[in-house]
């Protein structure tokens, strides 16, 4: 091949590289060979705790059980190595997941439209403050004060560039309340950070009498048994289902809308066509809105997203069913009122009551973070500890802890309780 | 080579019963029942109706679709990375915090940056981020600037990015494929806030004048941004801290395998200069003794851009990729340079046109306008290729290249893959128009109705009813 370029030494293919940044070779160690790199990541990770190893009750990215056929699918080579399915015909496949994966989500959020994933919840949300602005140009978003700390500081970041304003809602009993808000958009979420299911009357009276959007945040699996928010104009959340933690990442982002708004819409969307011959075939569309065509005018700068999770989401739920989603919910559910009852009858208190999902408030008796760390040492990974509650514990359980689990935490968490008197 | 399959949608599957669930409130859900069987079935077939790297040749320019070492997804699915929740103890999770802190090290080597954060999820995502950083920097420093200068040969996400991030975009022509001096002198100011660059830029040139740049963007007070979408070319060869760049983001999904995903998730690390560490993202990762730390304690940084440290299993990927390569990182840029070269000259040799005709770094632009005459656009060419095996190359991008094609061989095809690559695009030249225009003939579907999918868009499953 050098011989055919004329050249003798591979460096003169880098002529155009000025003299003084050319460098000869990395300060990195040798090569390695497969087997001595994995067992040199598996001492590294091997300081890692898992859940099998240490019960955790942590709450917003929680253990699920993902079967066999979810790992199996998405380990096809045609799904994972392949780029964004640009050229459709040589992509039908993921073209045809993806637009599973939107129905899907659409389905469970009651939306019209769903875009093939933002990178996460928190982006999902920048990403409707900005589409609600576009729509309504009125330079403020209000949200409620009790929401993650990282969504409002990703959420800042999103909307400071378009000169958004962020309003906070106070809350009461851990619901958001609001007066009168002239703003593009009004945030809400159910299940919303304590855990608690809102019923959202007023504000989504308030949404509509003042012109503002209502954007939605919430649980997929939540919406398998509970009813979807048709009233809101986008609903985004946390697409876990199907996907590992991972650490906190990759996660997916879920966005869907009414129909009315899909040309504001950030990201990819997938739509069904016909082929020359009239025959079903999927597609990418609507691409002006995106970066590759509008530049500096697009919806967003969004290119590469999280489609494989999307996959695995769709994975998840077919494999499933809806049988399996509501049984899983249902667990889910039971799963955490009966921690929760359990923990008041050691002395906890459940602050705002018990109409909640999978995660909930527990205020602790003793001293929260003394007793976290005690629990830790005895092998526990208790929940989440709240600012903004004194001793205040955001637990959150899944249909992976089951009566033994939780049992043997209570009686781990009393007697932690009893040493810490 | 792929298969055609009448697949139906999953809705459209024949169904199982529906249990009957007491007290539940939601009484609506169109999610079908369906035994395992089918739906492996199912998603069987959906997958041999995709093109992968494994498939065959994958010359998509500014992708880097390498092949992704299959270590990197047996590591990727260890339960000590899915079943390990982000908001753990930190003693619990020393093994994660140890794999980033020493990939931020081996980034910083790379590219010759001195802090990095692991915390954006794509390449996009990373200018996103490397343009707050700006922003928040010059805020701390009083100084009004609200520009952004970008080439007119630069991908989408860099003015889409600048512009999310609140800044004004100027863009700039370019001069026989590379960066006009001129041209940049004439805008650069007082306001200007940076200027993103790849290099080698997107038609696979190295910006040779990189030192002069430079030095107006400093002289200017600004910052210069590193698009590093192009990397694959040159790993151990030149690294963008020492050419002057003070912000730059990675595409680990291309330069380190960690694959596509078929759209994502990818990583897009930001790196910068020690004058900016303090802007980046939180929380940081600190080693004091023998433990890994999350620091959080930086007033200046720009706070959050993702949830939680980012796209951890990817990150681990990257560094399984980089622990396998090592130096050889080196050689793969070097293989990928080559490969280029060659590919280049021989579709030269075939009759294709190279604007701007030189060196190329790891990638090359043809045009394909010269075919116009016979009424035939390069979307034609690239669904030709699809009769024959071969994934096209990138299309119309970038801009300033008339009916361009984008073409990225990476290391790890062989010779015979590029010959036999160019062989069929000389065979092509000369094929009937009529025969390309119809193209593709093979495959699973056959040329897809763009314009009527966007007249009555068809989003979900709902709407084909
Ligand atoms: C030159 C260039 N810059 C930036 C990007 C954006 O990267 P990502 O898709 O990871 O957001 C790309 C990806 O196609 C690219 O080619």
């Amino acid at each position: 091949m050098m011989d055919f370029l004329s050249i003798k030494n591979i460096d003169e293919l880098f002529e155009d590289l000025p003299p003084e940044v050319r460098i000869d070779g990395l300060n990195l160690p040798p090569a390695m060979d497969e087997r001595d790199v994995e067992n040199k990541i598996r001492e590294i990770l091997s300081k890692n705790k898992t859940f099998y190893e240490m019960p955790s009750f942590l709450p917003i990215l929680k253990p699920h059980y993902i079967p066999a056929a979810v790992y199996e699918i998405v380990a096809r080579q045609e799904f994972y190595t392949s780029y964004t399915p640009y050229q459709a015909e040589a992509s039908q496949g993921m073209l045809q997941a993806l637009f599973e994966y939107q129905s899907v989500v659409a389905e469970l959020t009651g939306m019209d439209a769903a875009n093939a994933s933002m990178y996460d919840s928190a982006t999902a949300l920048g990403e409707a403050a900005l589409m609600a602005e576009r729509i309504k140009k009125k330079g403020s978003i209000a949200i409620p004060s009790n929401i993650s700390y990282r969504k409002k500081a990703v959420l800042k970041n999103y909307v400071e560039g378009a000169g958004i304003r962020i309003f906070e809602m106070p809350y009461e009993n851990g619901l958001p309340i609001l007066k009168k808000f002239d703003g593009s958009a009004i945030y809400i979420e159910s299940p919303n950070f304590f855990g608690l299911i809102d019923d959202r009357k007023e504000i989504i009276e308030n949404a509509s009498d003042n012109d503002a959007l209502l954007i939605f945040g919430t649980d997929p699996l939540f919406l398998s048994i509970f009813n979807p928010p048709e009233y809101a104009d986008i609903v985004i959340g946390e697409g876990y289902l199907g996907n590992p933690m991972n650490f906190g990442g990759p996660l997916l982002g879920i966005f869907t809308c009414k129909r009315e708004y899909i040309r504001y819409m950030p990201g990819r969307i997938i739509g069904a066509t016909v082929d020359k011959e009239g025959k079903r075939a999927f597609t990418p569309i609507l691409q002006t809105r995106e970066q590759h065509i509008r530049r500096g005018k697009a919806t967003s700068n969004i290119c590469s997203n999280e489609a494989l999770c999307a996959v695995s989401f769709l994975a998840y739920v077919a494999v499933m069913g809806k049988n399996g989603l509501r049984r899983i919910a249902i667990q889910n559910e039971k799963n955490a009122h009966y921690m929760a009852l359990q923990l008041e009858k050691i002395g906890f208190e459940i602050p705002f009551g018990k109409k909640f999902f999978n995660e909930f408030v527990a205020v602790s008796p003793v001293n929260a973070k003394k007793l976290n760390e005690n629990l830790l040492k005895k092998g526990i990974q208790n929940g989440l500890l709240l600012d903004e509650i004194e001793n205040g514990i955001l637990y959150g359980v899944t249909e992976m802890h089951d009566k033994a689990i939780i049992n043997n935490a209570v009686e781990k968490i009393k007697e932690t309780m009893e040493e810490i008197e | 080579m792929m298969a055609k399959y009448d697949e139906p949608l999953l809705n459209e599957i024949e169904e199982e019963k529906e249990e009957k669930f007491e007290e539940i409130e939601r009484k609506e859900l169109n999610i079908p029942n369906l035994p395992e069987r089918q739906v492996m079935k199912h998603f069987i077939h959906l997958s041999q109706m995709n093109y992968g790297v494994d498939t065959g040749f994958y010359p998509l320019g500014s992708c880097t679709m390498k092949y992704n070492p299959k270590l990197l997804q047996r590591i990727a699915s260890m339960e000590k990375i899915n079943f390990v929740s982000p908001l753990q103890d930190e003693s619990t999770v020393q093994g994660n915090l140890q794999l980033m802190y020493e990939l931020e090290k081996m980034l910083c080597e790379i590219t010759g940056m001195d802090a990095f954060t692991l915390q954006p999820a794509a390449g996009a995502h990373g200018e996103f981020t490397g343009m707050l950083i700006a922003r928040a920097y010059f805020e701390w420093k009083g100084e009004r600037r609200k520009n952004v200068i970008i080439p007119d040969s630069a991908h989408g996400t860099n003015p889409a990015s600048a512009r999310m991030a609140g800044f004004n975009v100027i863009e700039i022509p370019s001069k026989n494929g590379r960066v006009d001096l001129d041209a940049l002198e004439h805008v650069v100011d007082g306001e200007t806030a940076a200027f993103m660059l790849t290099n080698p830029n997107t038609l696979g040139i190295f910006e040779k004048d990189i030192l002069k740049i430079a030095k107006v963007i400093k002289e200017a007070g600004a910052l210069l941004y590193y698009d590093g979408a192009n990397l694959n070319a040159i790993m151990g060869k030149a690294k963008p801290g020492d050419m002057g760049f003070d912000i730059c983001h990675l595409n680990l999904h291309k330069t380190f395998a960690t694959p596509h995903g078929g759209g994502g998730p990818g990583a897009g690390p930001v790196g910068v200069k020690k004058f900016l560490e303090d802007f980046l993202p939180l929380p940081r990762i600190k080693k004091v003794g023998n433990e890994y730390k999350f620091d959080y304690s930086s007033k200046k940084s720009i706070g959050k851009v993702s949830m939680f440290y980012g796209n951890f299993a990817v990150l681990a990927k990257a560094y399984t990729y980089i622990l396998m390569k090592g130096k050889e990182l080196k050689n793969a840029s070097e293989k990928a340079v080559l490969n280029s070269n060659y590919l280049m000259e021989k579709l030269r040799k075939a009759g294709y046109d190279v604007p701007y005709y030189g060196r190329r770094m790891h990638e090359f632009v043809i045009s394909l306008s010269d075919l116009r005459k016979k009424g035939i656009r390069a979307i034609d060419v690239a669904k030709r290729l699809l009769d024959y095996g071969f994934h096209p190359p990138t299309v119309y991008f970038p801009l300033i290249v008339e009916e361009a094609f984008m073409i990225e061989p990476t290391e790890d095809e062989n010779k015979a893959t590029l010959d036999k690559f160019a062989e069929v695009m000389g065979k092509i030249l000369h094929e009937d128009a009529e025969l390309l225009k119809n193209s593709p003939h093979s495959t699973p579907v056959k040329r897809v109705n763009e314009v009527m999918a966007a007249k009555k868009p068809k989003l979900t499953w709902k709407d084909l009813k």
